[in-house]
């Protein structure tokens, strides 16, 4: 105990260094109480005479540092194997498939891999598909997002604030599959009915469905960055006489402009990688869309559809890990920018 | 502003009208000197009115929804609806009856994956929150969550498909499903636990440090009974999230179709695939010809409700945790 009340100050100190140091309840229970006794232990010296912890106790707590060290490391190796597994599997096609190149694979519009004579593996089409669904989607998810996130940021009383809360993670939580499903079901007819599209389901469709979902995240992370800005910012612009709109526009939003960035970032990778939704919703042609009641395929709901068909260790399967490949490095890059934002953000 | 919002007090009496409504004795000199809403003034409150509904309308723009589909969704599914459709079987080539199976497989997922995420994603939590120190290596694996929360869910797919089923040699399983699905869901866990741990204040553990108690002694009977209902909630979380999930279990370990008996809680074994509820719903609505109308909706309906059960379970804990936290 005596010597080691100073590193208590220290955040990211081993407050009592594990050997010899007495447990908790022993020191309590030994009468010393928290006046330790100068007779028995003169700072720096004594150590022999404290109640020593079992050996078994010490060999104990080591083992569980370790498993609790080793859990914190697990997430490390677990993006690092899904890295390593899904390449695995995509690499013998990247050195040496037989219809395969890696210019083609990124920059040709042609998907037929299935083809009798002439097999072709070009994802520019999903690409642009995955692209312009997404964009679709946070140009309709971003204004409502960011806006919804002001309104129960700074608009609303407490009560309708814990209110809309449980609302946004209740739609987050609503699973993919369940939006792919509306989309398939709901809006597509709606989409029929109102603009007289010939298929409901189509860029629009999945475009729609995929804003729906990536709003909750844009909401939550976007009003955590607005309630980050210093309440004295809000002071100082409503002892000026600002409107609340006033405060909103010219103070907070260039004061929480990194945080709402990363938000919408969050949004962009939860739209990129969504799977199920887009599988349903879309409409599944291999197809450049030039309009938004075109049908589009995504990189990830081509994956899914094909995984299933083809064998495994053909070209074919390992082009689409190869694909998988492709989304894990995008959504890492928009994920790393997304954190390093929030990072100068925190840091502010 | 060159308009001023409201006039300079003249009189005597101004401290008692200034705020009135025309007080009677100073109603010759009223209008200069009671608040006067100038035309700036007033511009400034009509926009602000408007700015106001405008970001309201957003904000409802999301309720909506939730309700709408909710309603509509319940409102197909209602003929098939009841306990009978979640207790029975598919019949008559999935286009009839039930979805008990695919009910139990779901269980034996989550259940499964539960299991493997839930120790692990605490004690990284418990890492991350009470041992890292703020060096390179500790930013790399907070990135690490970060990202693994990010990876999308069809790659996830790909991975325990090369990793789970191919490479270990587990085979198209629930075992290779569930681990799947563990990975997957690590991070909401993490996440939330790590909230927690970081609820509980400083100096409780300053305290039990004080008294000689070892990092792992104040973490075990201090910092972990304190945050216990946080990460429960996490952990409620992580049910939801992989009760929901379907590419990643999709060519793991979860199958169209597989028979098994009315009600039977035991059906599955570790080493055998299964059916999954929001697989099912894929299945349903995708794969098979001629189903009954509601059966799709009622499926999507079960798993709709049963994540937004979940889901309010973990809202209402973290309500009541937060009307009696005594710090």
């Amino acid at each position: 105990m005596t010597g080691r009340e100073g590193q208590s100050e220290h955040p990211n100190h081993r407050a009592a260094g594990g050997e010899g140091v007495a447990s908790g309840r022993e020191a309590a229970g030994g009468g010393a109480g928290w006046k330790p006794a100068p007779q028995d232990s003169p700072r720096g010296q004594g150590e022999g005479k404290r109640p020593r912890r079992s050996g078994w106790a010490r060999a104990g707590e080591r083992v569980i540092e370790g498993v609790i060290r080793t859990s914190g490391v697990s997430a490390v190796l677990f993006v690092l194997a899904i890295f390593f597994f899904v390449f695995r599997e995509a690499a013998p096609v990247l050195f040496g498939g037989e219809h395969f190149k890696l210019l083609p694979f990124l920059f040709s519009v042609e998907w037929y891999p299935t083809s009798a004579s002439n097999v072709r593996y070009g994802t520019l089409a999903l690409t642009v598909g995955t692209f312009s669904v997404t964009a679709l989607a946070m140009v309709l998810a971003v204004p409502f997002g960011l806006g919804a996130a002001v309104f129960v940021s700074e608009f609303c009383g407490p009560r309708l604030k814990e209110t809309l809360k449980v609302v946004i993670e209740l739609l987050a939580a609503i699973p993919s599959v369940v939006w792919g499903f509306i989309g398939l079901t709901v809006m597509s007819r709606l989409i029929v009915h109102f603009t007289g599209a010939p298929v409901g389901v189509n860029l629009l469709n999945g475009g729609i469905i995929l804003a729906l979902m990536s709003v909750p995240i844009i909401v939550s992370i976007g009003e955590d960055a607005l309630k980050a800005v210093p309440d004295s910012y809000r002071e100082a612009g409503l002892a000026l006489g600002a409107t609340r709109w006033q405060l909103v526009y010219r103070v907070l939003l260039p004061a929480a402009r990194n945080g709402l960035l990363a938000a919408v970032l969050l949004g962009v990778g939860r739209a990129v990688g969504e799977t199920m939704a887009v599988l349903m919703a879309t409409g599944h042609a291999v197809n450049l869309p030039l309009g938004v009641f075109d049908s589009v395929r995504t990189l990830t709901a081509n994956v899914a559809a094909e995984l299933g068909e083809a064998p495994a260790g053909s070209d074919h399967y390992r082009v689409l890990f190869l694909t998988g490949v492709l989304l894990f490095s995008l959504t890492f890059v928009v994920n790393l920018v997304a954190d390093l934002v929030i990072r100068g953000w925190r840091r502010k | 502003m060159t308009d001023v919002p409201f006039q300079e007090p003249t009189g005597e009496g101004s401290g008692r009208d200034a705020g009135g409504l025309g007080a009677p004795s100073g109603s010759d000199a009223g209008a200069e000197r009671r608040f006067v809403r100038t035309a700036f003034v007033r511009r400034k409150e009509r926009f602000e009115a408007w700015a106001r509904g405008v970001f309201l309308a957003m904000a409802a723009a999301m309720i909506v929804p939730l309700v709408a589909i909710v309603g509509h969704l319940t409102y197909e599914a209602w003929p098939s609806l009841g306990l009978e459709f979640v207790l029975d079987i598919p019949r008559q080539g999935m286009t009839e009856g039930g979805i008990w199976p695919a009910f139990v497989g779901t269980l034996y997922l989550v259940g499964l994956s539960l299991a493997v995420a839930a120790p692990i994603g605490v004690l990284a939590a418990v890492y991350l929150n009470e041992y890292a120190r703020d060096n390179w290596f500790n930013r790399v694996i907070q990135l690490a969550v970060i990202n693994l929360a990010g990876v999308p869910s069809i790659v996830h797919a790909l991975f325990g498909l090369g990793a789970f089923v191919y490479a270990a040699r587990f085979g198209y399983s629930i075992l290779s499903a569930s681990l799947t699905l563990a990975i997957m869901t690590l991070p909401v866990i993490i996440a939330s636990t790590r909230e927690a741990l970081a609820a509980v204040p400083r100096s409780f553990r300053e305290a039990c440090w004080n008294v000689g108690a070892t990092r792992w002694q104040t973490i075990r009977s201090i910092v972990l009974p304190n945050s216990i209902s946080g990460i429960l909630t996490g952990v409620i979380l992580q049910v939801s999230r992989a009760a929901g999930e379907t590419a990643p279990i999709m060519f793991t370990g979860a199958v169209f179709y597989k028979a098994i008996a009315r009600g039977d809680l035991f059906a599955y074994r570790l080493d055998e695939q299964c059916m999954a509820l929001s697989m099912h719903l894929y299945t349903v609505t995708t794969q098979v010809p001629n189903v009954r109308e509601s059966v799709p909706y009622a499926t999507a309906v079960v798993l709709l409700a049963s994540v937004l059960l979940v889901n309010a379970t973990a809202i209402g804990l973290r309500l009541w945790l937060r009307n009696r936290k005594r710090w």
